[in-house]
Formats: structure tokens, C-alpha cells, sequence
């Protein structure tokens, strides 16, 4: 992938009123990536994508294509295109003319446009039949592939996705998650996909832009963030974490702060006093046998079991605090609940997070 | 239980459809067969004759029909364009102040058709208010404005103006927002959205609004009589003075299955080329 920048945001803010719903946002959408922006809803991301497409207008700050500021170049005069959240197809129309409409508006001769509908049919394995079908009277994950053909059909610079698959059930959803990697992969085009689900997220993306009120919290692939986030809302963005607040003992050392840690070898690099949380996900945590070895262990009850298929949850009360630890089935945890357990883990596996509560 | 449930259908349909055959089929049934009478009698009990249909053609009556089909077209086509850009404006852009131009229009029509029109002639005419008040400030004595063609369509214009706008209304905020953007994103410019999505959208709308200024225009009889003076006879007029002055049923009956069979094939063509369940909301 070329790390050539196709779409920059420079300190782009967004205000409606006294209301900021995008906060100085710097983004770089590299050519040919598949850049998700993942948040939670509120976070800012609909606002976002209505600047990105040229639904709306930033209030400060510059949006750059290639090294064109398009602050003011409206939606119809941009050189990219959104698949919306609702599909937007025209229900008067057949799935060919759907297809064809952004080529009809460009003058393209009737019988090339035919032979481009017919070719993007073809490559979202469509039957090449419906093309005289009916919009309204496709299923909702033909009618996906129609709204995906017919953004093609532009031949977008920047293809972007406002939730698209979020009305469709599971399996589906998952179906054409797949799909759509894969047409990104084939087509080789910039594709930039909005959700609030993390999963849709790191299934899909190269790079993941996790918003929080109207800012960016963090930018990277999916293994980058969640092996180091880069503050508390991140980590616990990012799935399941134990977080220890932990402090420098002043002999190159560490202690846990509201937790027994015993700390065999190891150091954080902590001043004395100097407090900071310790970040362990829940896999990077071991039942220790008798003998077995960690850098740091405690010991705490068995509380509760949750299956979730092929993996398991460990509910682990070590003080007053829960621990969750996780484990493959096969890995499964022998013997039974109530007796004292072993916790460990070692410093190689854990991330050191700035220690403010509101993250 | 299909056949109760189909009999019960029937049943409870009973009551409107005996209203229907009274009120709606019988006068039209009367209408038909009068105008295949001969001229000036009021019984059925003579052979069948178009001798009044040769009336109609021969005695110019037909200009009537002519003269009031064109000018409901006139108006019909004025409406749309002045009620379009308004109900695209009150959909798309006024937000709540539509409500306020809604509830405007709407309490006009509890002031009767008539006096709103008496009030136009007042307002009008020849040393009416406009020319009263502007005899009285600049001593120019004006023509005043009624009593010509172009006065009854500004009437049928302004009488009907309410059968277009909300139809249409209706026809607009069936369009979702989202669609026209992603249109707009597609590259469309404003023109392009109002050819390729808004008007074919809002088509029912469009057929429904038409149809009834039109159907209604074409009837009228009160903007001719009262602004125009008579300046041209409608066919309504001539309808009216057929039963009336006349004393000619067959040749009004004549005159009113001509207007009916022409507006009823109208109607059937428009109506069958749009979904009307759609502007019920019903799917």
C-alpha cells in the first residue's frame, strides 16, 4: 500500500451553536487504505462524514484533496461518494438505472453505461438479470450490493460508508463484512467505513480512528491499538482489560496501589510516588500451578464462569477487586470455584497508561 | 369462513353502496339517458334521438366546453408552477413557518367561495378599492380590472389554489432527504435532482393536484359570472341556463354528459398511471 495521502483534515472543527460536535480534528486517508472510524454514538461520527462528503462545511480548519483545500466544494462537485446508512437507492428506479445514474449524469452514451452496470453486476455477484429488476423488489443484501455498485459506478476517489450493514441481521452483516475486504482488495480503492461497532471495525479495516466527543482518541491498525492504547478510553474501548493502579516504590520497582501485587522481578520505569495504570488483557493472564513463575502474581476466589464459546471468562476476586481472565476451551481452568488461586502475569504483555480516571 | 368473511364484506358495504346507486348513479343514469331525448320535453317516454348532441355541435355550445377546458388548463399549469416552488420551499426549507402558510390557506376556505370572490370584484372593479383610493390620492380615474377572460383564471387560480398545494405537499414529503443527497453526491446538480428524483417522486401528488384543480376548473361556474362578467360563457354556465331560462333538459343533459365523459376519461388515464395507495401511505 503507497502511504501517498489522498483526503487531510487539518485541525477541522465543526460547531453547531454552542454545541462543538467535532474538535480539531487531524486525519491523514492514505490512497488505497481501508480507514474505519469507529466510536461510540455521540462521538461525532455522523458529523465527520457529513464533512468528509460535502454534506456540510467545517466551521475552522482545512479539508484537503491531494493538496486541494474543499472546504466549500459541495457533495454533487466532489470527487467521492457515500454509501448512506438508509442505502438511499431510487425505489423508481430498476437496479440497472440505479447503477447507472451517476454515469447518466456524466454523459456517459447509453450502450457504455449498460456495459458498466453490467460488468459492476458481475462483480458484486449479482445475477446479470436484474438488471431490469426493481430496487424494491431486491432483498436487503441485494439491495446492498446495488448501493456498493452504484458507488462504483462513480468511480469515487474516496468511497465512503455511513453504517451501511447495521439494519441487517448477523449472519448477513458478517457475509458481506467479508465482501466488502474483499471488494476493497480487488478494487484497490480508498474506502473509508463509519460504525460504532468495533467488531465491523477490526474485521475489516488496515488502519482503525477511534472517535470520542469530536476527537480522535487514537489512530493505528487494530493490532497497534489494542496492544497499545493510548489512554483508559481506548483500552477499554478495545474489548475486555484489567486495569491496575499501580506506583514507583523508589527502588527501580513498582507496587499496586489498591491491589496486593507481588513483583518478582521487572520495572516500569516509575519515579517514586510516580502512579500510573497497568494494562493487562484478560488473555495475558495465567493460572499459576504451584512452582510456575510470572513476574508479577496474586491471589484471589474463583467468582464466576462465562462461556462464550470457544473461549471462557474467569471471574477472579483478588481484595475487593475483579479480575477477568480469559482462556482458550481446550486451556480450560481444572478443579473447581472457592479455592485460592494463583493469578500472573508478565511485564512483556502489559501497557503502562497515564493514570487519569476520566481517561 | 372465507365465505362469511366475504358476505359480511358485502353486507357492511351495503349501506353505502344503496347511497351511491341514489345519490351518485341514479341522477348520473336520469342525466344520460335525458340528453338522448328530443329537444324541450321532461319525460322519457319518447324515441331515442341525438338531436340534442347536433345542438351541441351546431349551435356553438362546444366553444363553451372548449373555452372552459382551456382555461382550467391555464390554470391548472399556473398552479403547478406558482404551488411547486411553494411546496418544495414549505417541505424543504421554511420548517415550522409552513405550518403558519397551512393554517392561512386553510382558513380561507371557511369564508365561502362567493363572498371571496364579491371581495375580489370590490377590490377590483372600476372605482373599487384600489381605483377608489387611487381616484382619490392622484385624481386618475382607472379602468378597473374584472370583467375579462384573464380575471376568471386569476379567479379559478386563486379559488383552486389550496387542491394543489397540499396534494402536492403531500407528493414532496414522500421524498426522502436521503435519497436527493445521495443524488446530489452522485454528481447531480439541483436541476438534475428535480428532473431524475423529485418529480417522478412526487408524481402521484403532481396527478392528484392537477387532476382536481383541473376537474374542479373545468366545472366552475362563479370566477366566470362573478370577476369575468360573463366575458366568456363557461360550460357550466350554459349548463345551468339549459335546465334553468332554457327550459331544454335534453340539451343540458347533452352539455353535462359531454363535460362528464370528457373529464371522467381524464381522470381514468391520470389515475391509473399512479400508485394511489402510495399517497394514502398504505404501503
Amino acid at each position: 500500500m503507497s502511504s501517498k495521502v489522498v483526503l487531510r483534515l487539518d485541525s477541522v472543527s465543526k460547531r453547531f451553536g454552542n454545541f462543538t460536535a467535532i474538535d480539531g480534528i487531524d486525519l491523514d486517508i492514505r490512497e488505497g487504505e481501508f480507514l474505519t472510524i469507529v466510536g461510540p454514538s455521540g462521538s461525532g461520527k455522523t458529523t465527520m462524514i457529513r464533512l468528509l462528503v460535502g454534506m456540510d462545511e467545517p466551521t475552522e480548519g482545512r479539508i484537503y484533496l491531494h493538496d486541494e483545500v474543499i472546504n466549500h466544494v459541495p457533495a454533487n462537485r466532489r470527487p467521492t461518494c457515500m454509501v448512506f446508512q438508509s442505502l438511499a437507492l431510487f425505489p423508481h428506479r430498476t437496479v440497472g438505472q440505479n447503477i447507472e445514474f451517476p454515469l447518466k449524469i456524466k454523459g456517459v452514451p447509453p450502450a457504455d453505461r449498460q456495459a458498466r452496470a453490467l460488468e459492476l453486476l458481475d462483480l458484486l455477484r449479482l445475477p446479470r438479470n436484474y438488471y431490469g429488476k426493481r430496487v424494491t423488489q431486491c432483498s436487503g443484501g441485494e439491495r446492498q450490493r446495488v448501493a456498493l455498485a452504484r458507488a462504483l459506478a462513480f468511480d469515487p476517489q474516496i468511497l465512503f460508508f455511513d453504517e451501511p450493514l447495521s439494519a441487517l441481521d448477523y449472519r448477513l452483516r458478517k457475509e458481506l463484512q467479508k465482501e466488502l475486504k474483499e471488494l476493497h482488495r480487488r478494487t484497490g480503492r480508498t474506502f473509508v467505513y463509519i460504525t460504532h461497532s468495533l467488531e465491523e471495525a477490526m474485521v475489516m479495516s488496515d488502519r482503525i480512528a477511534i472517535m470520542r466527543a469530536g476527537r480522535i482518541a487514537q489512530v493505528g491498525t487494530a493490532a497497534e491499538i489494542y496492544a497499545a492504547p493510548r489512554s483508559r478510553f481506548v483500552a477499554e474501548f478495545m474489548g475486555e482489560v484489567n486495569l491496575f493502579r499501580v506506583e514507583g516504590d523508589g527502588n527501580g520497582g513498582f507496587r499496586g496501589v489498591d491491589l496486593p501485587i507481588t513483583v518478582a522481578n521487572g520495572s516500569l520505569g516509575l519515579a517514586e510516588g510516580e502512579r500510573a495504570l497497568l494494562m493487562v488483557r484478560p488473555e495475558s493472564v495465567r493460572f499459576l500451578a504451584a512452582g510456575q513463575h510470572a513476574d508479577c502474581t496474586m491471589t484471589g476466589q474463583l467468582r464466576e464462569t462465562f462461556e462464550l464459546g470457544s473461549r471462557i471468562h474467569y471471574d477472579v476476586l483478588v481484595g475487593d477487586r475483579s479480575i477477568t481472565v480469559e482462556k482458550l476451551r481446550d486451556d480450560q481452568l481444572a478443579g473447581n470455584g472457592g479455592s485460592e488461586l494463583r493469578l500472573g502475569f508478565d511485564l512483556a504483555s502489559t501497557h503502562l497508561l497515564a493514570d487519569d480516571l476520566e481517561g | 369462513m372465507d365465505r362469511l368473511e366475504a358476505r359480511q364484506g358485502l353486507l357492511s358495504s351495503l349501506p353505502m353502496t344503496v347511497l351511491m346507486v341514489l345519490i351518485f348513479v341514479a341522477p348520473l343514469v336520469v342525466i344520460a339517458v335525458f340528453s338522448i331525448m328530443p329537444q324541450r320535453v321532461f319525460t322519457f317516454a319518447h324515441s331515442p334521438t341525438f338531436e340534442a348532441y347536433r345542438v351541441f355541435v351546431e349551435q356553438g355550445y362546444w366553444r363553451s366546453l372548449a373555452w372552459s377546458l382551456a382555461m382550467a388548463a391555464l390554470a391548472t399549469a399556473i398552479l403547478f408552477l406558482v404551488c411547486y416552488p411553494l411546496a418544495h420551499a414549505m417541505t424543504r426549507v421554511f420548517g415550522r413557518f409552513s405550518l403558519v402558510i397551512v393554517i392561512a390557506i386553510v382558513l380561507t376556505l371557511i369564508v365561502s367561495e362567493n363572498i371571496r370572490l364579491y371581495g375580489w370584484v370590490l377590490t377590483l372593479m372600476k372605482g373599487g378599492l384600489i381605483g377608489g383610493y387611487v381616484q382619490s390620492w392622484t385624481g386618475i380615474v382607472l379602468e378597473g380590472w374584472t370583467y375579462n377572460t384573464p380575471i376568471i383564471v386569476f379567479g379559478l387560480v386563486y379559488v383552486y389554489l389550496p387542491f394543489m398545494l397540499f396534494p402536492l405537499l403531500q407528493g414532496l414529503a414522500m421524498i426522502p432527504e436521503e435519497v436527493r443527497q445521495a443524488a446530489s453526491d452522485l454528481g447531480a446538480s439541483r436541476w438534475r435532482i428535480l428532473w431524475e428524483i423529485d418529480l417522478p417522486l412526487a408524481m402521484p401528488g403532481i396527478v392528484v393536484g392537477c387532476l382536481l384543480t383541473f376537474v374542479l376548473a373545468a366545472g366552475a361556474i362563479a370566477e366566470s359570472k362573478l370577476l369575468g362578467g360573463r366575458a366568456v360563457i363557461v360550460i357550466a354556465d350554459e349548463i345551468e341556463r339549459a335546465f334553468t331560462y332554457g327550459q331544454n333538459w335534453p340539451l343540458g343533459s347533452a352539455l353535462s354528459v359531454s363535460l362528464i365523459a370528457i373529464i371522467g376519461a381524464l381522470a381514468f388515464v391520470a389515475l391509473s398511471r399512479i400508485d394511489l395507495d402510495g399517497i394514502m401511505g398504505r404501503r
